[in-house]
Protein backbone atom coordinates (compact mmCIF):
# COMPACT_ATOMS: atom_id res chain seq x y z
CA UNK A 1 0.00 0.00 0.00
CA UNK A 2 1.30 3.30 -0.85
CA UNK A 3 1.81 6.37 1.38
CA UNK A 4 -1.88 8.46 1.56
CA UNK A 5 -1.10 11.10 -0.87
CA UNK A 6 2.30 10.92 -2.92
CA UNK A 7 2.56 14.05 -5.35
CA UNK A 8 6.12 12.85 -5.49
CA UNK A 9 5.65 9.65 -6.61
CA UNK A 10 2.08 9.93 -8.32
CA UNK A 11 2.04 12.60 -10.70
CA UNK A 12 -0.68 11.74 -12.48
CA UNK A 13 -3.39 14.62 -13.32
CA UNK A 14 -6.74 13.22 -13.23
CA UNK A 15 -7.57 9.29 -12.87
CA UNK A 16 -10.54 7.81 -14.75
CA UNK A 17 -11.33 6.79 -11.47
CA UNK A 18 -12.50 10.61 -10.18
CA UNK A 19 -14.24 11.40 -13.21
CA UNK A 20 -17.04 8.37 -12.04
CA UNK A 21 -17.43 10.75 -8.97
CA UNK A 22 -18.16 14.01 -10.91
CA UNK A 23 -20.02 12.50 -13.73
CA UNK A 24 -22.24 11.17 -11.37
CA UNK A 25 -22.69 14.50 -9.36
CA UNK A 26 -23.56 15.77 -12.74
CA UNK A 27 -25.47 13.07 -14.22
CA UNK A 28 -27.99 13.06 -11.09
CA UNK A 29 -29.09 16.83 -12.25
CA UNK A 30 -30.95 15.56 -15.10
CA UNK A 31 -32.43 11.84 -13.61
CA UNK A 32 -33.64 13.19 -10.12
CA UNK A 33 -34.73 16.77 -11.13
CA UNK A 34 -37.22 17.04 -8.14
CA UNK A 35 -34.70 16.50 -5.61
CA UNK A 36 -31.94 18.74 -6.41
CA UNK A 37 -33.07 21.06 -3.19
CA UNK A 38 -31.48 17.92 -0.99
CA UNK A 39 -28.79 17.31 -3.24
CA UNK A 40 -27.55 20.72 -2.86
CA UNK A 41 -27.15 20.44 0.84
CA UNK A 42 -25.40 17.29 0.15
CA UNK A 43 -22.92 18.97 -1.94
CA UNK A 44 -22.30 21.87 0.58
CA UNK A 45 -21.30 19.31 3.45
CA UNK A 46 -19.18 17.54 1.08
CA UNK A 47 -17.64 20.74 0.35
CA UNK A 48 -17.20 21.41 4.34
CA UNK A 49 -16.28 17.79 5.01
CA UNK A 50 -13.16 18.66 2.53
CA UNK A 51 -12.31 21.60 4.16
CA UNK A 52 -11.87 19.39 7.15
CA UNK A 53 -9.99 17.29 5.35
CA UNK A 54 -7.32 19.84 4.53
CA UNK A 55 -6.69 20.30 8.20
CA UNK A 56 -7.51 16.94 9.87
CA UNK A 57 -6.20 14.01 6.81
CA UNK A 58 -3.25 16.42 5.62
CA UNK A 59 -1.88 18.43 8.67
CA UNK A 60 -3.14 16.57 11.43
CA UNK A 61 -5.44 18.77 13.32
CA UNK A 62 -8.30 17.90 14.64
CA UNK A 63 -11.16 20.25 15.46
CA UNK A 64 -14.28 19.62 17.16
CA UNK A 65 -15.37 23.64 16.55
CA UNK A 66 -15.02 23.07 12.60
CA UNK A 67 -19.09 24.85 12.72
CA UNK A 68 -17.35 28.26 13.43
CA UNK A 69 -15.83 29.34 10.26
CA UNK A 70 -19.13 27.62 8.39
CA UNK A 71 -21.19 29.82 10.80
CA UNK A 72 -19.05 32.57 10.31
CA UNK A 73 -19.56 32.58 6.50
CA UNK A 74 -23.11 31.46 6.53
CA UNK A 75 -24.10 34.71 8.89
CA UNK A 76 -21.48 37.14 7.36
CA UNK A 77 -23.20 36.25 4.13
CA UNK A 78 -26.61 36.18 4.70
CA UNK A 79 -25.83 39.58 6.68
CA UNK A 80 -24.42 41.35 3.22
CA UNK A 81 -26.95 39.84 1.59
CA UNK A 82 -29.73 41.47 4.08
CA UNK A 83 -28.02 45.17 3.71
CA UNK A 84 -28.40 45.28 0.28
CA UNK A 85 -25.57 43.20 -2.02
CA UNK A 86 -27.08 40.56 -3.40
CA UNK A 87 -25.10 38.96 -5.93
CA UNK A 88 -24.16 35.20 -5.09
CA UNK A 89 -20.54 34.71 -6.00
CA UNK A 90 -19.13 37.84 -4.28
CA UNK A 91 -21.15 37.09 -1.33
CA UNK A 92 -19.95 33.85 -1.28
CA UNK A 93 -16.25 34.89 -1.05
CA UNK A 94 -17.30 37.30 1.61
CA UNK A 95 -18.18 35.05 3.91
CA UNK A 96 -15.40 32.52 2.91
CA UNK A 97 -13.05 35.62 3.27
CA UNK A 98 -14.61 36.65 7.14
CA UNK A 99 -14.51 33.04 8.12
CA UNK A 100 -10.80 32.91 6.63
CA UNK A 101 -9.87 36.01 8.33
CA UNK A 102 -11.03 35.12 12.06
CA UNK A 103 -9.00 31.65 11.67
CA UNK A 104 -5.95 33.97 10.99
CA UNK A 105 -7.27 35.61 14.42
CA UNK A 106 -7.57 33.09 16.62
CA UNK A 107 -5.19 30.26 14.43
CA UNK A 108 -1.96 31.81 16.23
CA UNK A 109 -3.67 31.55 19.52
CA UNK A 110 -5.14 27.75 19.41
CA UNK A 111 -3.00 26.14 17.39
CA UNK A 112 0.07 26.16 19.71
CA UNK A 113 -2.11 23.73 21.39
CA UNK A 114 -2.33 20.17 20.13
CA UNK A 115 -3.71 17.01 21.09
CA UNK A 116 -6.54 16.84 23.83
CA UNK A 117 -6.44 20.60 24.68
CA UNK A 118 -6.63 21.73 21.25
CA UNK A 119 -9.81 20.06 20.88
CA UNK A 120 -10.97 20.90 23.85
CA UNK A 121 -10.40 24.70 23.12
CA UNK A 122 -12.14 24.38 19.73
CA UNK A 123 -15.13 22.87 21.08
CA UNK A 124 -15.15 25.70 24.04
CA UNK A 125 -14.93 28.24 20.92
CA UNK A 126 -17.45 26.75 18.70
CA UNK A 127 -19.82 26.90 22.16
CA UNK A 128 -19.28 30.07 22.93
CA UNK A 129 -20.34 31.73 19.33
CA UNK A 130 -23.28 30.01 19.38
CA UNK A 131 -24.56 31.16 22.60
CA UNK A 132 -23.01 34.14 21.45
CA UNK A 133 -25.30 34.28 18.13
CA UNK A 134 -28.38 32.94 20.33
CA UNK A 135 -28.24 35.85 22.52
CA UNK A 136 -27.08 38.59 19.42
CA UNK A 137 -30.79 38.77 18.49
CA UNK A 138 -30.36 42.05 16.98
CA UNK A 139 -27.42 40.68 14.37
CA UNK A 140 -28.74 36.82 14.19
CA UNK A 141 -32.01 36.82 15.12
CA UNK A 142 -31.54 34.42 17.54
CA UNK A 143 -33.52 31.71 17.28
CA UNK A 144 -35.40 32.66 15.04
CA UNK A 145 -32.00 32.84 12.38
CA UNK A 146 -32.09 35.09 9.07
CA UNK A 147 -34.40 34.51 6.58
CA UNK A 148 -35.41 36.17 3.42
CA UNK A 149 -31.46 36.00 1.58
CA UNK A 150 -32.48 36.76 -1.70
CA UNK A 151 -29.53 36.88 -4.83
CA UNK A 152 -30.14 38.32 -8.44
CA UNK A 153 -29.46 35.91 -11.19
CA UNK A 154 -26.28 34.09 -11.19
CA UNK A 155 -24.02 35.80 -14.03
CA UNK A 156 -26.74 38.23 -14.06
CA UNK A 157 -28.48 35.23 -16.56
CA UNK A 158 -29.61 32.53 -14.51
CA UNK A 159 -32.71 32.72 -12.46
CA UNK A 160 -33.15 30.94 -8.96
CA UNK A 161 -35.78 28.31 -9.45
CA UNK A 162 -38.00 26.63 -7.24
CA UNK A 163 -36.65 23.61 -8.27
CA UNK A 164 -33.01 24.84 -7.02
CA UNK A 165 -31.41 23.45 -10.46
CA UNK A 166 -29.20 26.88 -10.58
CA UNK A 167 -28.25 26.22 -7.11
CA UNK A 168 -27.67 22.71 -7.43
CA UNK A 169 -25.16 23.88 -10.22
CA UNK A 170 -23.78 27.02 -8.89
CA UNK A 171 -22.63 24.64 -5.71
CA UNK A 172 -21.03 21.73 -8.16
CA UNK A 173 -19.43 24.36 -9.46
CA UNK A 174 -17.82 25.67 -6.02
CA UNK A 175 -17.02 22.30 -5.16
CA UNK A 176 -15.48 21.34 -7.73
CA UNK A 177 -13.21 24.81 -8.11
CA UNK A 178 -12.24 24.68 -4.35
CA UNK A 179 -12.13 20.40 -4.89
CA UNK A 180 -8.96 21.64 -7.72
CA UNK A 181 -7.90 24.16 -5.85
CA UNK A 182 -7.39 22.16 -2.59
CA UNK A 183 -5.89 19.07 -4.65
CA UNK A 184 -3.30 21.47 -5.91
CA UNK A 185 -2.73 22.77 -2.39
CA UNK A 186 -1.71 19.45 -0.74
CA UNK A 187 0.50 18.72 -3.76
CA UNK A 188 2.74 21.71 -3.32
CA UNK A 189 5.50 21.75 -1.31
CA UNK A 190 3.35 23.70 1.61
CA UNK A 191 1.16 20.56 1.25
CA UNK A 192 4.07 18.33 1.61
CA UNK A 193 4.95 19.70 4.64
CA UNK A 194 1.99 19.89 5.85
CA UNK A 195 2.01 15.85 5.66
CA UNK A 196 5.54 15.97 7.62
CA UNK A 197 3.66 17.84 10.67
CA UNK A 198 0.78 15.48 10.21
CA UNK A 199 3.65 12.66 10.55
CA UNK A 200 6.01 14.17 13.34
CA UNK A 201 5.70 18.19 14.58
CA UNK A 202 8.63 18.17 16.39
CA UNK A 203 10.76 16.56 13.65
CA UNK A 204 9.61 19.45 11.23
CA UNK A 205 10.65 21.62 13.72
CA UNK A 206 14.21 20.68 14.16
CA UNK A 207 14.21 20.19 10.19
CA UNK A 208 13.65 23.97 10.32
CA UNK A 209 10.22 24.33 9.78
CA UNK A 210 7.78 26.97 10.85
CA UNK A 211 5.46 24.88 12.18
CA UNK A 212 2.96 27.17 13.90
CA UNK A 213 3.20 29.27 10.45
CA UNK A 214 2.01 26.65 8.27
CA UNK A 215 -0.68 25.31 10.73
CA UNK A 216 -1.99 28.65 10.97
CA UNK A 217 -2.21 28.64 7.26
CA UNK A 218 -3.91 25.61 6.56
CA UNK A 219 -6.18 26.70 9.48
CA UNK A 220 -6.49 29.87 7.92
CA UNK A 221 -7.55 28.34 4.43
CA UNK A 222 -9.27 25.21 5.75
CA UNK A 223 -11.64 27.79 7.15
CA UNK A 224 -12.11 30.35 4.59
CA UNK A 225 -13.46 26.90 2.39
CA UNK A 226 -15.74 26.12 5.24
CA UNK A 227 -16.51 29.87 5.60
CA UNK A 228 -17.36 29.76 1.78
CA UNK A 229 -19.75 26.31 2.18
CA UNK A 230 -21.35 28.39 5.10
CA UNK A 231 -22.23 30.87 2.56
CA UNK A 232 -23.89 28.48 0.15
CA UNK A 233 -25.61 26.95 2.74
CA UNK A 234 -27.18 30.52 3.62
CA UNK A 235 -28.06 31.39 -0.64
CA UNK A 236 -28.98 27.96 -1.58
CA UNK A 237 -31.66 27.68 1.99
CA UNK A 238 -32.33 31.58 1.80
CA UNK A 239 -32.01 31.07 5.39
CA UNK A 240 -29.76 31.01 8.04
CA UNK A 241 -30.29 29.59 11.63
CA UNK A 242 -28.35 29.07 14.80
CA UNK A 243 -27.63 24.97 13.75
CA UNK A 244 -25.37 26.35 11.30
CA UNK A 245 -22.90 26.96 14.82
CA UNK A 246 -24.08 23.71 16.54
CA UNK A 247 -21.72 21.22 17.41
CA UNK A 248 -23.95 18.68 15.70
CA UNK A 249 -22.78 20.61 12.46
CA UNK A 250 -19.25 19.91 13.49
CA UNK A 251 -19.41 16.25 14.45
CA UNK A 252 -22.03 15.93 10.90
CA UNK A 253 -18.64 17.06 9.18
CA UNK A 254 -16.23 14.90 10.89
CA UNK A 255 -18.69 11.55 10.52
CA UNK A 256 -19.10 12.54 6.94
CA UNK A 257 -15.18 12.29 6.42
CA UNK A 258 -14.27 9.34 8.41
CA UNK A 259 -16.78 7.40 6.39
CA UNK A 260 -15.62 8.39 3.22
CA UNK A 261 -11.96 7.79 4.20
CA UNK A 262 -9.69 10.92 5.86
CA UNK A 263 -6.72 11.82 4.15
CA UNK A 264 -7.89 11.26 0.28
CA UNK A 265 -9.75 14.25 -0.80
CA UNK A 266 -12.72 12.26 -1.77
CA UNK A 267 -13.24 11.28 1.41
CA UNK A 268 -16.00 13.89 2.50
CA UNK A 269 -17.63 13.84 -0.99
CA UNK A 270 -18.03 10.40 -0.65
CA UNK A 271 -18.48 10.48 3.08
CA UNK A 272 -21.58 13.28 2.49
CA UNK A 273 -24.07 11.49 0.21
CA UNK A 274 -23.47 8.42 2.01
CA UNK A 275 -24.02 9.71 5.53
CA UNK A 276 -27.09 12.22 3.85
CA UNK A 277 -28.78 9.33 2.36
CA UNK A 278 -28.59 6.71 4.99
CA UNK A 279 -29.83 9.57 7.47
CA UNK A 280 -32.84 10.51 5.08
CA UNK A 281 -34.23 6.66 4.67
CA UNK A 282 -33.39 5.80 8.37
CA UNK A 283 -35.88 8.57 9.63
CA UNK A 284 -38.52 7.43 7.49
CA UNK A 285 -37.75 4.27 8.98
CA UNK A 286 -37.82 5.76 12.12
CA UNK A 287 -37.46 9.10 13.24
CA UNK A 288 -36.92 8.70 16.97
CA UNK A 289 -34.14 6.08 16.99
CA UNK A 290 -32.62 6.50 12.99
CA UNK A 291 -29.22 7.71 14.55
CA UNK A 292 -29.18 3.36 15.79
CA UNK A 293 -27.99 3.11 11.60
CA UNK A 294 -25.43 6.14 11.39
CA UNK A 295 -23.78 4.60 14.33
CA UNK A 296 -24.13 1.22 13.15
CA UNK A 297 -22.93 2.45 10.00
CA UNK A 298 -19.79 4.30 11.58
CA UNK A 299 -19.03 1.20 13.22
CA UNK A 300 -19.09 -1.34 10.65
CA UNK A 301 -16.88 1.48 8.23
CA UNK A 302 -14.13 1.70 10.77
CA UNK A 303 -13.90 -1.63 11.82
CA UNK A 304 -13.48 -2.97 8.53
CA UNK A 305 -10.89 0.11 6.95
CA UNK A 306 -9.66 3.02 8.51
CA UNK A 307 -9.64 4.36 5.59
CA UNK A 308 -13.09 4.65 5.09
CA UNK A 309 -15.25 3.65 2.44
CA UNK A 310 -12.72 4.76 -0.36
CA UNK A 311 -10.33 2.76 1.48
CA UNK A 312 -12.61 -0.40 1.52
CA UNK A 313 -13.29 0.43 -2.70
CA UNK A 314 -9.75 0.36 -2.72
CA UNK A 315 -9.21 -2.95 -1.15
CA UNK A 316 -11.96 -4.63 -3.19
CA UNK A 317 -10.61 -3.41 -6.41
CA UNK A 318 -7.26 -4.50 -5.65
CA UNK A 319 -8.35 -8.41 -4.39
CA UNK A 320 -11.05 -8.44 -7.95
CA UNK A 321 -7.31 -7.79 -9.57
CA UNK A 322 -5.79 -10.56 -8.39
CA UNK A 323 -8.38 -12.56 -8.96
CA UNK A 324 -8.31 -11.73 -12.64
CA UNK A 325 -4.73 -12.20 -12.60
CA UNK A 326 -4.94 -16.09 -11.22
CA UNK B 1 37.21 32.40 19.03
CA UNK B 2 35.26 32.86 15.41
CA UNK B 3 37.06 30.24 13.62
CA UNK B 4 35.47 27.29 16.19
CA UNK B 5 32.27 25.96 14.96
CA UNK B 6 30.56 25.27 17.71
CA UNK B 7 31.56 26.63 21.24
CA UNK B 8 29.23 25.56 24.44
CA UNK B 9 30.45 27.50 27.50
CA UNK B 10 29.15 26.93 31.45
CA UNK B 11 26.07 24.93 30.32
CA UNK B 12 24.28 24.09 33.18
CA UNK B 13 20.78 22.54 33.55
CA UNK B 14 19.10 21.23 36.69
CA UNK B 15 15.85 19.20 37.26
CA UNK B 16 14.42 19.93 40.47
CA UNK B 17 17.76 18.99 42.62
CA UNK B 18 19.73 16.78 39.71
CA UNK B 19 22.14 18.53 38.28
CA UNK B 20 21.69 17.17 34.31
CA UNK B 21 24.50 18.75 32.88
CA UNK B 22 26.92 20.56 35.57
CA UNK B 23 29.22 23.49 33.83
CA UNK B 24 29.90 21.66 30.87
CA UNK B 25 32.51 23.47 28.31
CA UNK B 26 32.67 21.94 24.64
CA UNK B 27 34.76 23.23 21.50
CA UNK B 28 34.55 21.73 17.66
CA UNK B 29 36.57 23.09 15.30
CA UNK B 30 35.29 23.16 11.88
CA UNK B 31 36.14 19.42 10.57
CA UNK B 32 36.17 18.20 14.14
CA UNK B 33 35.54 14.43 14.43
CA UNK B 34 34.55 14.51 18.49
CA UNK B 35 33.19 11.56 20.25
CA UNK B 36 31.08 12.07 23.23
CA UNK B 37 31.09 9.00 25.77
CA UNK B 38 30.26 8.39 29.32
CA UNK B 39 27.79 5.83 31.19
CA UNK B 40 24.10 5.97 31.03
CA UNK B 41 22.52 8.55 32.74
CA UNK B 42 25.50 10.80 32.53
CA UNK B 43 23.39 13.51 30.97
CA UNK B 44 25.06 12.95 27.12
CA UNK B 45 21.32 13.17 25.26
CA UNK B 46 20.59 16.31 27.30
CA UNK B 47 23.34 17.79 26.42
CA UNK B 48 22.40 17.29 22.50
CA UNK B 49 18.88 18.56 23.47
CA UNK B 50 20.51 21.98 24.95
CA UNK B 51 22.70 22.70 22.12
CA UNK B 52 20.17 22.03 19.17
CA UNK B 53 17.60 24.13 21.39
CA UNK B 54 15.08 21.65 22.69
CA UNK B 55 15.90 22.33 26.10
CA UNK B 56 16.83 25.49 27.58
CA UNK B 57 19.91 25.89 29.71
CA UNK B 58 19.88 27.62 33.48
CA UNK B 59 22.92 29.23 32.17
CA UNK B 60 25.60 29.30 30.15
CA UNK B 61 26.42 30.39 26.02
CA UNK B 62 26.45 28.65 22.86
CA UNK B 63 28.25 30.15 19.64
CA UNK B 64 27.67 28.61 16.17
CA UNK B 65 30.13 30.19 14.28
CA UNK B 66 30.69 33.04 15.95
CA UNK B 67 27.11 33.69 16.42
CA UNK B 68 25.62 33.67 20.07
CA UNK B 69 22.51 31.29 19.40
CA UNK B 70 21.96 30.46 23.28
CA UNK B 71 18.07 32.20 22.99
CA UNK B 72 17.49 30.49 19.35
CA UNK B 73 14.57 28.63 18.74
CA UNK B 74 15.60 25.19 17.42
CA UNK B 75 14.21 25.76 13.61
CA UNK B 76 16.17 28.80 13.63
CA UNK B 77 19.58 27.27 14.68
CA UNK B 78 18.97 24.01 11.83
CA UNK B 79 18.78 27.22 9.73
CA UNK B 80 22.14 28.03 10.91
CA UNK B 81 23.32 24.73 10.23
CA UNK B 82 23.22 23.30 13.55
CA UNK B 83 21.25 19.72 12.83
CA UNK B 84 20.72 16.79 15.10
CA UNK B 85 19.93 13.08 14.36
CA UNK B 86 17.89 10.96 17.34
CA UNK B 87 18.69 8.40 19.50
CA UNK B 88 15.37 7.08 19.01
CA UNK B 89 14.68 6.98 15.14
CA UNK B 90 12.43 9.99 14.68
CA UNK B 91 10.47 9.91 11.30
CA UNK B 92 7.89 10.13 8.85
CA UNK B 93 6.39 6.86 9.37
CA UNK B 94 3.82 7.14 6.63
CA UNK B 95 6.08 8.75 3.99
CA UNK B 96 8.16 7.27 1.61
CA UNK B 97 12.06 7.76 2.07
CA UNK B 98 12.18 10.40 -1.02
CA UNK B 99 9.22 12.27 0.64
CA UNK B 100 11.53 12.63 4.19
CA UNK B 101 14.21 13.77 2.52
CA UNK B 102 12.64 15.81 0.62
CA UNK B 103 10.77 17.18 3.23
CA UNK B 104 14.18 18.31 4.71
CA UNK B 105 15.58 19.67 1.03
CA UNK B 106 12.04 22.31 0.51
CA UNK B 107 12.44 23.49 4.09
CA UNK B 108 16.43 24.17 3.26
CA UNK B 109 15.50 25.51 0.11
CA UNK B 110 12.71 27.39 1.73
CA UNK B 111 10.16 26.22 -0.63
CA UNK B 112 7.88 25.29 1.66
CA UNK B 113 6.16 27.96 1.08
CA UNK B 114 5.25 27.78 -2.08
CA UNK B 115 1.50 26.54 -1.83
CA UNK B 116 0.82 26.64 -5.27
CA UNK B 117 3.52 24.76 -7.44
CA UNK B 118 3.22 20.87 -7.11
CA UNK B 119 5.82 19.24 -5.55
CA UNK B 120 5.98 16.60 -8.07
CA UNK B 121 7.43 19.20 -10.53
CA UNK B 122 10.03 20.65 -8.38
CA UNK B 123 13.02 18.40 -9.90
CA UNK B 124 15.70 20.56 -8.65
CA UNK B 125 14.65 19.59 -4.88
CA UNK B 126 13.63 16.02 -6.25
CA UNK B 127 17.23 15.41 -7.67
CA UNK B 128 18.90 16.84 -4.46
CA UNK B 129 16.87 14.53 -2.51
CA UNK B 130 17.70 11.33 -4.47
CA UNK B 131 21.68 12.29 -4.91
CA UNK B 132 21.80 12.41 -1.08
CA UNK B 133 19.86 8.92 -0.92
CA UNK B 134 21.64 7.70 -3.44
CA UNK B 135 25.23 8.48 -0.89
CA UNK B 136 24.01 6.82 1.77
CA UNK B 137 23.36 3.93 -0.93
CA UNK B 138 19.36 4.06 0.10
CA UNK B 139 18.79 4.97 -3.98
CA UNK B 140 16.77 1.43 -4.26
CA UNK B 141 14.74 1.67 -1.47
CA UNK B 142 13.27 5.52 -2.12
CA UNK B 143 10.12 4.44 -2.92
CA UNK B 144 9.64 2.53 0.42
CA UNK B 145 7.73 3.71 3.15
CA UNK B 146 9.68 4.31 6.43
CA UNK B 147 7.87 1.61 7.85
CA UNK B 148 8.85 -0.96 5.59
CA UNK B 149 12.55 -0.76 5.33
CA UNK B 150 15.40 -2.10 8.32
CA UNK B 151 15.88 -0.10 11.44
CA UNK B 152 19.39 0.15 10.15
CA UNK B 153 18.11 1.81 6.99
CA UNK B 154 15.75 3.90 9.27
CA UNK B 155 19.08 5.09 11.12
CA UNK B 156 20.58 5.92 7.67
CA UNK B 157 17.36 8.35 7.13
CA UNK B 158 18.01 10.02 9.71
CA UNK B 159 21.45 10.80 8.36
CA UNK B 160 20.22 11.52 4.95
CA UNK B 161 17.60 14.44 6.38
CA UNK B 162 20.18 15.83 8.65
CA UNK B 163 22.71 16.34 5.53
CA UNK B 164 19.48 17.83 3.40
CA UNK B 165 19.92 20.75 5.74
CA UNK B 166 23.55 21.37 4.58
CA UNK B 167 24.92 21.15 7.65
CA UNK B 168 27.89 22.73 9.41
CA UNK B 169 27.61 21.36 12.53
CA UNK B 170 26.24 17.69 13.03
CA UNK B 171 25.37 16.23 16.29
CA UNK B 172 24.59 12.27 16.15
CA UNK B 173 22.83 10.93 18.96
CA UNK B 174 24.10 7.02 19.37
CA UNK B 175 23.67 6.74 15.41
CA UNK B 176 24.67 2.88 15.72
CA UNK B 177 22.57 2.31 18.41
CA UNK B 178 20.64 -1.13 17.80
CA UNK B 179 21.21 -1.41 14.59
CA UNK B 180 23.18 -5.41 13.56
CA UNK B 181 26.70 -5.65 13.51
CA UNK B 182 26.65 -6.07 9.38
CA UNK B 183 24.63 -2.45 8.72
CA UNK B 184 27.01 -0.68 11.38
CA UNK B 185 29.65 -1.25 8.89
CA UNK B 186 27.46 0.72 6.17
CA UNK B 187 26.88 3.60 8.70
CA UNK B 188 30.41 4.12 9.28
CA UNK B 189 31.33 4.37 6.02
CA UNK B 190 28.25 6.95 5.83
CA UNK B 191 29.70 8.66 8.43
CA UNK B 192 33.38 8.85 7.47
CA UNK B 193 32.03 10.45 3.86
CA UNK B 194 30.74 13.05 5.53
CA UNK B 195 32.02 16.21 3.85
CA UNK B 196 35.14 17.37 6.05
CA UNK B 197 34.07 20.65 6.73
CA UNK B 198 31.56 19.47 8.40
CA UNK B 199 31.80 19.25 11.91
CA UNK B 200 30.81 16.30 14.24
CA UNK B 201 29.84 15.41 17.69
CA UNK B 202 29.44 11.89 18.25
CA UNK B 203 27.98 10.61 21.10
CA UNK B 204 28.17 6.42 21.01
CA UNK B 205 28.69 3.63 23.62
CA UNK B 206 30.40 1.32 21.11
CA UNK B 207 34.20 1.93 21.99
CA UNK B 208 34.91 0.31 18.02
CA UNK B 209 32.82 2.65 16.76
CA UNK B 210 34.72 6.02 18.45
CA UNK B 211 38.01 4.11 17.57
CA UNK B 212 36.88 4.14 14.03
CA UNK B 213 35.35 7.38 14.09
CA UNK B 214 37.03 10.33 16.66
CA UNK B 215 40.11 12.03 16.53
CA UNK B 216 38.78 13.34 20.10
CA UNK B 217 37.15 12.20 22.84
CA UNK B 218 35.15 13.58 25.36
CA UNK B 219 34.19 11.70 28.59
CA UNK B 220 30.99 12.79 30.39
CA UNK B 221 30.16 11.67 33.92
CA UNK B 222 27.47 12.76 36.16
CA UNK B 223 27.03 16.06 33.80
CA UNK B 224 30.35 16.92 33.68
CA UNK B 225 33.23 16.40 31.56
CA UNK B 226 35.82 14.36 32.79
CA UNK B 227 38.20 14.71 30.41
CA UNK B 228 38.66 15.30 26.57
CA UNK B 229 41.37 14.47 24.36
CA UNK B 230 42.88 11.73 21.76
CA UNK B 231 41.27 8.45 22.05
CA UNK B 232 44.36 6.96 22.65
CA UNK B 233 44.71 8.79 25.86
CA UNK B 234 41.47 9.29 27.04
CA UNK B 235 40.90 5.21 26.57
CA UNK B 236 44.41 4.98 28.89
CA UNK B 237 43.48 7.13 31.60
CA UNK B 238 42.90 5.18 35.00
CA UNK B 239 40.23 7.87 36.01
CA UNK B 240 38.45 7.25 32.88
CA UNK B 241 38.49 3.95 33.53
CA UNK B 242 37.13 3.83 36.45
CA UNK B 243 34.14 6.41 36.51
CA UNK B 244 32.87 4.77 33.17
CA UNK B 245 33.21 1.15 33.32
CA UNK B 246 33.40 0.58 37.16
CA UNK B 247 36.30 -2.03 38.24
CA UNK B 248 34.21 -5.22 36.59
CA UNK B 249 34.30 -3.57 32.86
CA UNK B 250 38.35 -2.46 33.38
CA UNK B 251 40.14 -5.81 31.65
CA UNK B 252 37.71 -5.81 28.51
CA UNK B 253 38.16 -1.62 28.49
CA UNK B 254 42.22 -2.06 28.47
CA UNK B 255 42.23 -4.76 25.98
CA UNK B 256 40.16 -2.69 23.48
CA UNK B 257 42.74 0.64 24.32
CA UNK B 258 45.44 -1.28 23.31
CA UNK B 259 44.23 -2.92 20.25
CA UNK B 260 43.46 1.54 19.59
Amino acid sequence: MSAITSPLLDRRRLRPRELVWWLLALGYFFVFPEYLAVATSVLVMALFALSLDLLLGFAGVLSLGHAVPFGIGAYACALINLAGWHEAISGALAGGAIAGLFALLIGPLILRLSGLPFIMVTLGIGAVLYEAANKAVWLTGGDNGLPGVTLDPLLGVFRWSVLGQTGYLYALGWLFALFCLTRRLVASPFGMALQGIRENPRRMQLVGAPVLRHLVVAYGLASTIAGIAGALSAQTNAFVGLEVLSLNTSIDGLVMLVLGGVGRLYGGLVGAPVYMFVQHFAREWNPYYWMFLIGALLIIVVRFSRRGLIGLLDDLLARARQRLRR
Amino acid sequence: MSDLALEAVGLRKSFGALKVTDDVTLRLRPGARTALIGPNGAGKTTLVGLLSGTIRPDSGRIDLIGHDITAETPARRVKRGLVRTFQVSSLFAKLTLLENVFLAVSENAGASRDLWRPAGRRRDLISRAEAILERLHLGDQRRHLVTEVSYGVQRLLEIAIALALDPKVLLLDEPAAGIPAAEVAVLLDAVDSLPRDIAVLMIEHDMHVVRRFATEVSVLVHGRVLMTGPPADVMASPDVRAVYLGSAGQSRFAGEARDA
